[in-house]
């Protein structure tokens, strides 16, 4: 697969904080490339340089072979960017705002509506609503239909997903996988860690530093411990328990079940069992499981600088 | 709670046959519920199913089409003012003042809820040191961890004492621990009986709840425990319950 975007020991600082720490990571054209983390960990900043709205303090960046400080007009061309603050015209409507985009690109609706009509046709009944009305799945669309329009080779996702409900990011995703397979290179980045699975690669990203950048199924593989999902009467009762048992390395709250991991060596679910059963947490059921995105990012964040890459 | 303790509790909020309409959309149609005195109520919804427009009505922020709404024993209609004094307010993306310190936050909140100035002292005061903030109180907030401005947030919209809390979306972008930790302050606050009405968009968070309603298309499709709900739609996780519902 041939290179879409090179980042090669990218350095953004605002003031003495880093915003980017000496970043690297390859984007293969064609490839969905997924940044998860937190608000706060540098995914804007990193979106605003690649998108050239932004200059890096040092490395390098290409898009397309092209330069994000040489080459901006170049690349203004042939990237589509959704920000994460909603940024259509409130007072246009839908209509208006994709004719808005496609012609500033010199093109038309007609033209390229192919590749926006999967997108669009959920919105198209409402197309003489004015943007500012449209529910934030409905706007949701809107800015991905206008990102699209002018049939870009990148395409630049900021937090598509944030604030919008189970459902509706389900559908998004589904729009995006479409997308990859029309052949173009999409760089999208969300605080939630159950959308990982649906990338074909991840970064996960804290603090401005990469914490691993591989394959979602690598990452869980690359997971270091044991884990045991613990359920027991009360999950609050049921965590510190677990905080107090010396085979245990951390405890995190699922919902009503406990992920468990332990140290290394110490994998003795009937010694834990039994334990719990003589305590306040009570009688649990325990099992052996595999770790989810959301356990593998909590353990590299547990150690500052503990990168792979 | 069991559910005999859960009877015996008063309530709180009571909203009865509630319908908001804007021109011809109806965005609220006939909702019912109530919530006890210290509950964790999960209030979730499809975007645009007609949530935040509730939740307006209940912090006496715009007035319902019709219904019989009371809010900490107050009426929506006739005492708004006493509404807002009785309610604290906290959304992720509009909590705190990033250029003001600590200490200016507090202050400018304690005033905000009508405090006196010797009682916004004392609780600035018991406030940092319960949170171990002493060392931070001249902090710029565009300083401090984003675990610390969470906690911060949520005392500060509690600085006045209110009975009920208002939780939107508290937790959207931020990172599982910390996401964790906030609710531990969630169970904490509850277990002193203040109430927490709380929207998310984390299925996992709505199994924290004591009980969730489900908003669709303007009505209320369910309402339970989560437990409950599972086995009502025969799903593994609230995610598929929501699933189910949301998308018929």
């Amino acid at each position: 697969m041939r290179p879409s975007i090179e980042v090669d020991r990218l350095t953004k600082r605002f003031g003495a904080t880093p915003a980017l720490d000496d970043i690297s990571f390859t984007a293969g054209k064609g490839e969905l490339f997924g940044f998860i983390g937190p608000d706060g960990a540098g995914k804007t900043t990193l979106f605003r340089i690649l998108t050239t709205l932004l200059l890096p303090d040092s490395g390098t960046c290409r898009v397309e072979g092209y330069d994000v400080v040489k080459d901006y007009r170049q690349i203004r061309n042939i990237c589509g960017y959704m920000p994460g603050k909603f940024s259509l015209y409130q007072d246009l409507t839908v209509e208006e705002n994709l004719r808005f985009f496609a012609t500033i690109f010199g093109t038309t609706i007609r033209e390229n509506y192919d590749l926006v009509k999967d997108i669009y046709r959920h919105i198209e009944p409402f197309k003489h609503r004015k943007a500012g009305q449209l529910s934030g799945g409905m706007k949701q669309k809107l800015a991905l239909s206008c990102a699209m329009i002018h049939k870009p080779e990148v395409l630049f996702l900021d937090e598509p997903t944030t604030g919008v409900d189970a459902v509706s990011r389900q559908e998004f995703w589904e729009m995006l996988r479409r997308l990859k397979e029309a052949g173009i290179t999409i760089l999208v980045s969300t605080p939630y860690m159950d959308e990982a699975g649906l990338c074909d690669r991840v970064a996960l990203i804290q603090s401005g530093r990469l914490m691993t950048v591989s394959a979602p199924a690598e990452v869980i593989t690359g997971y270091p411990l044991a884990l045991a999902a613990v359920k027991a009467a009360d999950i609050g009762i049921l965590l510190h328990a677990l905080r107090g048992y010396p085979g245990i390395h951390s405890a995190h709250a699922f919902g009503q079940t406990a992920h468990a991991s332990f140290r290394e060596g110490s994998v003795d679910l009937e010694a834990l069992a039994t334990f719990l059963e003589k305590g306040p947490a009570g009688r649990a059921e325990i099992a052996r499981i595999e770790p989810t995105i959301e356990d593998c990012f909590m353990e590299l964040m547990d150690k500052p600088g503990g990168m792979v890459k | 709670m069991t559910a005999e303790t859960q009877r015996r509790r008063e309530d709180i909020i009571v909203v009865r046959d509630l319908v908001k309409k804007f021109g011809s959309f109806v965005a609220n149609d006939h909702l019912n519920f109530e919530v006890k005195k210290g509950e964790i109520f999960g209030f979730l919804g499809a975007n645009g199913a007609g949530k935040t427009t509730a939740i307006r009505i209940l912090c006496g922020l715009s007035y319902p089409t019709s219904g019989k709404l009371t809010v900490a024993g107050f009426d929506v209609y006739t005492q708004r003012e006493k509404v807002k004094r009785n309610i604290g307010y906290m959304s992720q993306r509009f909590s705190l003042y990033d250029d003001l310190t600590v200490f200016e936050n507090i202050r400018f909140y304690g005033g905000i809820y009508g405090l006196r100035k010797q009682e916004i002292g004392e609780r600035a005061h018991a406030l940092m040191e319960r949170l171990g903030f002493e060392d931070a109180r001249d902090k710029l907030i565009r300083d401090i961890p984003l675990g610390w401005k969470q906690k911060l947030a949520f005392s500060v919209a509690m600085i006045h004492n209110p009975a009920i809390v208002f939780l939107d979306e508290p937790t959207g972008g931020v990172d599982p621990v910390t996401r964790r930790q906030f609710w531990d302050l969630i169970h904490e606050a509850s277990r002193d009986g203040v109430t927490i009405f709380v929207t998310t968009h984390y299925m996992d968070e709505a199994e924290y709840c004591d009980r969730v309603s489900i908003m669709v298309d303007g009505k209320i499709a369910a309402l339970d425990t989560p437990d409950n709900l599972k086995k009502q739609f025969g799903a593994e996780s609230m995610n598929d319950v929501f699933i189910r519902l949301a998308r018929p």
